[in-house]
């Protein structure tokens, strides 16, 4: 390797150092926020040398937090727990419903079809303080308002119509000459998409219940309005730290890192489906 | 009786009719090729065969069965496609075995077949792989091997050396016959190449603008085209086409064409056929592959007596004109164009027809220095047997190829007349 060559490759690796730095160190800067105490967190200036405390993480976990004011119960874990609940069931739900829709959108022209594609869109452009109110009186009177299935439904309006273009778009990209082919061999439609459609659109149904994931986890407004406290997700829970002793940012910044946790894992797991090539070299072009 | 019979199979994508009334028949293990340009339908009539695409109109049997409206997967058809269509997620063994798995067999059975089926084909050591890792020779294989392997009375194969290479394709051209007598089974295979069509089909159909022109063995098509379309299509170069139609001329009984100075006459019910068509004023059109005219070499001629097999003369053996019966014509020699075995001249006559005059290169002589010593103009000849005669709008032939029979009692009347005009011109 010449001097040219060295040059370079330190120069290219400190370009993505700095990206790195540039987007890691607000989360880098939350972590040492959650082992401080409030005091130490709004000294100025600021510095990086302080004393690990996990109180932060002890009052989140035990649901108890002590300020000058007196203790406080915080449901928080009841909430991760929410967050998660409603996330995983609603994509879930929006991948049972939207993978078969989006594999008949792709495959299928029928009487209306683009119609109904592009309304399931349409709901992700709707502002959702526009569709709130009725909904919410809607539900009081269905009494479906506070109810995890009440939750579920109305996260359709966010997983839903992401699943079903982006995976469509992922089943328009497979040839149907595959499946014709496996049809040919004897197997029969219900098998041909269990079996080759849906491994191939893989990738993008990873990405697409990944993104939905992200989508709902990060939901605010329509938990705020249509769950009570012990049905809301970490989202609108965050708000209980903004107490009458001030907004406790240890406790935040604790909360912030055990809330990202799950979908940091659950990006770490689908990273292998999304980077998996989609057509594998299976039709020559 | 017909093993696959297509009783007037139409399609149409809206207005546009890609096919439009075919009927065909194959018989049990009969090779047919279907052979047209592209866009001619011969994919969507395979495709419509094989299930996956629908009837507009018509029905299609197999084994006395009506499965126009049968799923796919209920025809039992081997099919394999133009790209391959191989599974991406699956090893080449899981390929080859799709169709045995979905006919619910043993999983023995199951690999003794696919082991067997890719000995056969060459691919036994890449079963493993996926289909990614394969050549394009070995995904050609695999996909024929899955086409193959659960042994289908019926076999559609979709120009499947398409997507190869000039080698493998030369390879496999030579190996597909066995393989597929091998099979046993009733094949339809379409192709883009009239060599493949030539070599591997018992019956050739011709399928162009979604009609079916002509069906017929390799040598019926090529000797006896339906018409002009269907006589273009096969050769290289193509077939010499000349507007004969002010050139017809009648004695009495006698018909004949004249073309650069030479007379070529016509017999028995061309003759007839030609005569009628001139009265009508229609169109008529020459036809004489270029493989079928040589140069009149010095040293002989018409008439000189080298047809009584005396063993010297050029083209003796190979050459099939009977020399005392050619006709000879004048023209020009434009270029020289050798092809490895074979050089192609192109040459002009005193009317102004472009011809191309295709020799084997170690056949007679350098063609320039017969020009040279001739000032450029030089004789050509060829057997009045050779000649395809085409009339109407469409340039259909003007008449099957009489019998023999016919043939060789009007050879001899019209044969003195001949030489005696070709003599004038020489």
């Amino acid at each position: 390797m010449g001097g040219g060559a060295i040059l370079r490759y330190s120069l290219h690796r400190l370009a993505i150092l700095l990206v790195v730095v540039f987007f890691l160190f607000p989360i880098f800067w939350i972590a040492l926020m959650s082992l401080q105490t409030n005091e130490s967190i709004l000294r100025i200036p600021p510095s990086m040398v302080f004393t690990p405390i996990f109180d932060n993480y002890q009052a989140l976990i035990t649901g108890k937090l002590i300020t000058q004011a007196g203790s406080l119960d915080l449901p928080f874990m009841k909430n991760l727990f929410n967050s998660f609940f409603l996330s995983a069931a609603s994509v879930a739900v929006a991948l049972i419903l939207g993978v078969p829709a989006a594999y008949a959108f792709a495959r299928f022209k029928f009487r209306l079809g683009e119609n109904i594609a592009f309304t399931l869109l349409s709901f992700r452009f709707a502002p959702p303080l526009l569709v709130l109110l009725p909904l919410s009186l809607i539900y009081q009177t269905i009494g479906l308002d506070n109810s995890y299935v009440g939750l579920i439904w109305v996260y359709q309006l966010i997983c839903l119509p992401l699943i079903l273009w982006v995976v469509r778009s992922y089943f328009e990209d497979i040839s149907p000459e595959i499946e014709h082919a496996y049809r040919i061999a004897g197997h029969n439609w219900g098998q041909s998409f269990l079996r080759i459609a849906i491994p191939l659109a893989r990738p993008g149904i990873a990405a697409a219940g990944l993104l939905a994931f992200i989508f709902a986890w990060n939901n605010f407004v329509f938990a705020l309005i249509l769950a009570s406290a012990d049905k809301q997700p970490v989202t609108v829970g965050a708000l209980a730290f903004v107490t009458a002793s001030g907004i406790q940012y240890g406790q935040i910044a604790a909360a912030i890192i055990l809330s990202i946790l799950p979908t940091l894992l659950l990006a770490l797991y689908a990273q292998r489906y999304l980077v998996e090539g989609l057509s594998l070299g299976a039709v020559k072009g | 009786m017909d093993y696959l019979s297509l009783n007037r199979i139409s399609k149409s994508f809206g207005k546009e009719k890609l096919l439009d009334e075919v009927t065909l028949g194959v018989a049990q293990g009969e090779n047919l090729v279907i052979f047209g340009p592209s866009g001619g339908g011969k994919t969507v009539l395979l495709r419509m065969i094989a299930g996956v695409e629908t009837v507009t109109q018509g029905s299609i049997e197999v084994g006395g069965r009506d499965i126009t409206f049968d799923p796919p997967e209920a025809r039992g058809i081997g099919v394999a496609l133009q790209n391959f269509a191989l599974f991406p997620h699956m090893t080449a063994f899981d390929n080859i075995a799709a169709p045995l798995a979905a006919r619910k067999k043993s999983q023995s059975e199951i690999t003794d077949a696919v082991q067997k089926i890719a000995k056969l084909l060459k691919i036994a050591q890449v079963l493993h792989h996926f289909p990614k890792q394969l050549s394009n020779g070995q995904k050609q294989r695999t996909a024929l091997a899955r086409a193959l392997v659960a042994r289908p009375p019926l076999l559609l194969l979709d120009d499947p050396l398409r997507n190869v290479d000039a080698k493998l394709r030369f390879e496999m051209r030579l190996e597909l016959p066995r393989l597929l007598r091998e099979a046993g089974a009733t094949v339809i295979y379409v192709t883009q190449d009239y060599r493949e069509a030539l070599a591997l089909g018992d019956r050739i159909a011709i399928l162009m603008g979604g009609k079916l022109l002509q069906i017929g063995t390799p040598r019926d098509i090529y000797e006896q085209p339906a018409s002009i379309k269907v006589a273009q299509l096969f050769g290289d170069p193509t077939i010499n086409i000349f507007d004969v139609t002010q050139a017809v001329r009648e004695n009495g009984q006698d018909v004949h064409l004249t073309l650069g100075g030479g007379v070529i006459p016509l017999a028995g019910a061309t003759a007839k056929a030609v005569r009628q068509a001139a009265h009508a004023g229609k169109k008529l059109w020459l036809g004489i592959r270029p493989e079928a005219i040589d140069f009149v070499w010095p040293g002989e001629g018409p008439g000189q007596g080298t047809g009584e097999g005396s063993g010297q003369g050029p083209g003796q053996g190979t050459n099939q004109i009977a020399h005392k019966n050619a006709v000879v014509i004048a023209a020009k020699l434009e270029a020289v164009n050798p092809l490895n075995e074979r050089h192609v001249s192109f040459l002009t006559t005193q009317e102004g027809h472009d011809i191309l005059c295709s020799r084997p290169a170690d056949e007679g002589g350098d063609p320039n220095q017969l020009a040279e010593a001739a000032k450029g103009q030089v004789k050509l000849q060829f057997s009045p047997d050779k000649i395809l005669v085409f009339g109407g709008d469409d340039g259909e032939i003007m008449a099957h190829h009489d019998d023999a029979a016919a043939r060789d009692a009007t050879g001899d009347a019209t044969g003195g007349a001949t030489r005696d005009a070709a003599m004038v011109t020489a």
